[in-house]
């Protein structure tokens, strides 16, 4: 894949005027050119309506969760959040500091360590390249789901359970964070490596200040991307965490529904504050998410 | 340094060429140490528990293929298996289907398309969690949204997630509102690779919207079909927050799926060897499934 592509695929802006070519004449033709703003005018609103009818939820006073009004009555009922962030019996303030732990160590880690190994299978040649790279891809078939029983057994071992680093450890290695950051690195020259290596750069230094600053936008890819996976994810910290001061967000929430059955404005108002931080990631780096998808998809 | 650079540069290219052949392995070591704990030492272990009757704490004895036999009869991993594969394909092959249309129609250069982007890539970026949670709420009995809204129509309410013939369809309706986008985005990048060259001169050769569609797009899109199909089931078989949430596998049965009977088993029932196997099927259930695609659709494919 060429270094082109990463930057062309994902962001063409415009597409081909393909319909300009053709018609343009009746009324059929302006009608039909309506058709699509129709289809995804009822899209969105299919898309948008559970976004909207939750912070509607989270925002109805308590004694007044049965009228389904879209603007809650009698008032907007903001107090939920705080509510929800202090209610008894929970540690809300607890669980989202387990989350951004949680989520923030393993981004680090696993942006460290699969830059450095996708470097390595991209930019050295070694015996035994191949089959170790087709091991790590291997490991792409073997979801967590279908590991989870041995590797709760191995984190249960290892005296992890109730322990960040029995969440954080077992997904740090990554196939994808591997393979992504190879196919982008395969793109930089090897004449800026060699001639570091005559300047007498050690092949860490390369690596650190060489291809890392070249790799931005890959980097930050892989950054967004695990984060926003650690920060939503649900099975491994329910297998590995049981206490409730380790709790992250996801199961805290849960837990929140199984106690306060009736209270759906709080989960709603929890379950706001817990998807705020990777709203805000997708809409401040939208860029980046697009061009994860087409890196990987596009890998042919 | 004077001095030392007569002797250096032998010594120097020796300890750089030894260099240069270590430091490959000390980068990728981590992640393989990783790999061999997490992934590849646990896969080993769970195909020896499932010949056994191991329950995760007393010593596991060999049990030879009852586990397998076991499997064979169990009528909760046979519904399992039905409603896995039907909420696969009942989402992804349609979820496909809607995105390419979707991704058509945002690439050919619509006014607002970021929005649209946006909009529809929104559901992807949050918590199985939040979006059970939501559509939980939407599809609560009788007073949820949805029945209301449909109540304006005419439409009895429903019981939803209670009903053992809508709690399936119900999380498959929500997968599909959360995995829309990301199938969207897959067909805009495929689309986006397609030079509109290609379609000028179809234009040109006299082929309608029609032909242009089946006999250009959708066999250039090949590549792209292939690669949202194989991560599309592989995904769908994976399914299990939106089903642990929303109807806990019930009413009854009738919506629970392979990952939520391994799940049960082996940290509810505690059967840990029989929930090896359990896992074992679905992964080779998943190869197979993934293996097939490739010789099939991947045959064409040129890389």
């Amino acid at each position: 894949m060429a270094m082109g592509e990463f930057t062309a695929a994902p962001m063409a802006r415009e597409a081909a005027p393909r319909g300009e070519i053709e018609d343009r004449r009746s009324i059929g033709a302006a009608l039909f050119r309506a058709v699509p703003y129709v289809l995804l005018g009822a899209v969105s609103i299919f898309m948008l309506f559970p976004f909207v009818w939750m912070v509607s939820t989270a925002l109805r006073p308590a004694g007044h969760q049965s009228e389904l009004t879209l603007i809650p009555q009698p008032y907007l009922a903001f107090e939920n959040f705080a509510r929800a962030w202090t209610y008894p019996h929970t540690l809300f303030n607890q669980y989202a500091i387990n989350s951004l732990v949680i989520a923030v160590v393993s981004t680090v880690l696993a942006v460290a360590l699969n830059s450095l190994a996708g470097f390595a299978f991209a930019k050295y040649k070694f015996p035994g390249r191949t089959v170790l790279f087709y091991l790590v891809l291997a490991t792409l078939m073997v979801p967590f789901q279908i590991t989870m029983i041995p590797t709760y057994v191995t984190v249960a071992k290892l005296g992890l359970i109730n322990n960040y680093w029995g969440v954080i450890l077992p997904g740090t290695a990554s196939a994808f964070g591997i393979f992504l950051v190879r196919q982008f690195m395969q793109s930089i020259p090897d004449e800026l490596l060699d001639a570091a290596r005559i300047d007498g750069c050690s092949e860490f230094g390369i690596f650190a200040r060489i291809i890392v600053p070249l790799s931005g936008t890959v980097l930050a890819v892989l950054a967004i991307l695990t984060f926003l996976y650690r920060w939503n994810d649900y099975l491994l910290p329910l297998l590995v965490l049981n206490r409730q001061q380790m709790f992250t967000l996801p199961i805290g929430i849960t837990n929140f529904i199984g106690e306060y059955q009736a209270e759906w404005s709080l989960v709603m108002a929890a379950s706001l504050i817990s998807i705020v931080p990777t709203v805000a990631l997708f809409v401040f780096f939208q860029r980046y998410f697009v061009s994860g998808i087409a890196m990987t998809g596009m890998k042919g | 340094m004077a001095t030392l650079s007569v002797a250096l540069p032998r010594r120097g290219r020796w300890r750089r060429l030894r260099q240069r052949d270590i430091v490959p392995y000390i980068f990728i070591a981590p992640n393989l140490i990783l790999f061999g704990v997490f992934v590849l030492g646990p896969v080993a272990f769970s195909f020896g528990m499932s010949f056994t009757n191991w329950d995760g704490l007393g010593p596991a004895t060999f049990t030879g293929l009852r586990n397998y036999a076991k499997l064979l009869n169990d009528d909760l991993f046979a519904t399992a298996v039905r409603n896995t594969a039907v909420y696969s394909f009942g989402t992804v092959l349609p979820m496909m289907a809607i995105a390419l249309g979707l991704a058509m129609m945002l690439n050919a250069g619509i006014r607002g398309r970021k929005f649209f982007r946006v909009v529809v890539y929104l559901p992807v970026v949050i918590s199985w969690v939040a979006g059970s949670l939501i559509w939980r709420l939407m599809f609560l009995h009788p007073d949820g949204i949805i029945n209301a809204i449909l109540g304006n129509f005419g439409i009895e309410p429903q019981l939803w997630t209670g009903d053992p013939a809508l709690a399936l369809p119900a999380i498959m309706w929500m997968s599909f509102w959360k995995s829309l986008g990301f199938f969207t985005v897959i067909y805009l990048a495929g689309l986006q690779t397609i030079p509109p060259t290609i379609h000028e001169a179809g234009v040109i050769d006299g082929a309608n919207r029609w032909q242009l569609f089946w006999r250009i797009t959708l066999p250039l899109l090949q590549p792209t079909t292939l690669f949202a199909l194989v991560i599309g089931i592989i995904g769908s078989f994976e399914v299990f927050v939106p089903v642990l949430l929303m109807t806990n596998g019930g009413p009854g049965y009738a919506s629970m799926v392979m990952v939520m009977a391994i799940y049960r088993s082996a940290f509810v029932t505690h059967e840990m060897g029989y929930a090896s196997a359990m896992a074992l099927v679905l992964f080779l259930a998943m190869f197979a499934i993934s293996w097939l695609q490739f010789r099939f659709i991947g045959r064409e494919v040129e890389y």
